[in-house]
């Protein structure tokens, strides 16, 4: 029998991983407020190990990382590339220290240190990279490396 | 000074009802009070400094910020989706509409409410006669 047939336990507890993990993303990201779907900002509550929330996307030469990430201190912001994965973390700046606890009426916004780290769908070209924090989202650039690049194959006619 | 959220848009003139409704994220908010008015703080991100709308009508905040934000590329993987934030709140007590402040930092508003002379609370000097 080919090994790509019948049952494999090795495959089935992969699925298995991965379907817990939809779950638990799917916990985190969308809680339903009031009927609408709203994205969680905060870290460490409901989103833990999630903050910041991405998105990835990618086009001929690029792929693009964007991050959630309202209110961070730029400075903290530390973005690395190793062995195709990517680790962002930085700090999300907390309200000044001498608001007294009960003068609060609401509390939805959280702050604090935050870390998350991706792998990423193809080998990047560490030299080039470049990101921006513009309005509360970063944008990571990495550009792709040649061999990751799609290559067109001229069709001769004989 | 206190707040309440309004469940239905009212105040808000330049929005349609109905498109506010659907098309909106409603936005975290922090809201505190200092001796000088109520401060509220909301995330708003990928929203730029001059897109975000902030009025106090009939006892009611409104903050509308407008997205502007053009996503790169072709999406691989998405966990958030963004669009204009829209909340409003009943504010109970006066506030000096003259006097409000808004700042906006890395995607965040910060906007200062001051209380009207007449809603501040007024001491009371407790003479004692012996």
């Amino acid at each position: 029998m080919a090994p790509n047939q019948g049952w494999d336990p090795f495959r089935e507890l992969d699925h298995l991983r991965r379907e817990v993990e939809r779950m638990f993303q799917d916990f985190g990201v969308n809680l339903p407020s009031g009927g609408k779907r709203t994205p969680a900002f905060l870290p460490g509550q409901g989103a833990r190990g999630m903050y910041p929330l991405l998105n990835i996307a990618d086009d001929e030469n690029n792929i693009y990382v964007e991050a959630l990430a309202p209110g961070v201190d730029p400075q903290s912001f530390d973005v690395a590339v190793q062995e195709n994965t990517l680790r962002i973390s930085g700090e999300k700046q907390a309200l000044s220290t001498d608001i007294e606890p009960d003068a609060y009426h609401r509390h939805e916004r959280s702050a604090g240190r935050f870390t998350r780290t991706i792998g990423l769908p193809v080998e990047v070209n560490t030299e080039n990279m470049d990101a921006q924090y513009k309005d509360g989202v970063l944008l990571i650039t990495l550009p792709k490396s040649e061999s990751a690049k799609p290559r067109q194959i001229q069709v001769k006619v004989s | 000074m206190t707040e309440h959220t309004v469940q239905t848009t009212t105040g808000e003139q330049n929005v349609p009802e109905t498109r506010a409704e659907e098309q909106t994220l409603r936005p975290p908010v922090d809201i505190f009070e200092m001796t000088e008015g109520l401060v509220v703080v909301a995330d708003l991100p990928g929203v730029p400094k001059d897109q975000v709308d902030i009025n106090v009508h009939e006892g009611v905040l409104t903050i509308h910020g407008k997205l502007q934000h053009e996503a790169p590329g072709t999406p691989l993987h998405n966990e958030f989706e963004l669009r204009n934030f829209y909340r409003q709140f009943r504010l109970t007590g006066e506030v000096d509409t003259e006097n409000i402040r808004a700042e906006m930092k890395y995607g965040v508003l910060t906007v200062t409410l001051p209380k009207s002379e007449k809603a501040k609370p007024k001491r009371i000097q407790v003479k004692t006669s012996s």
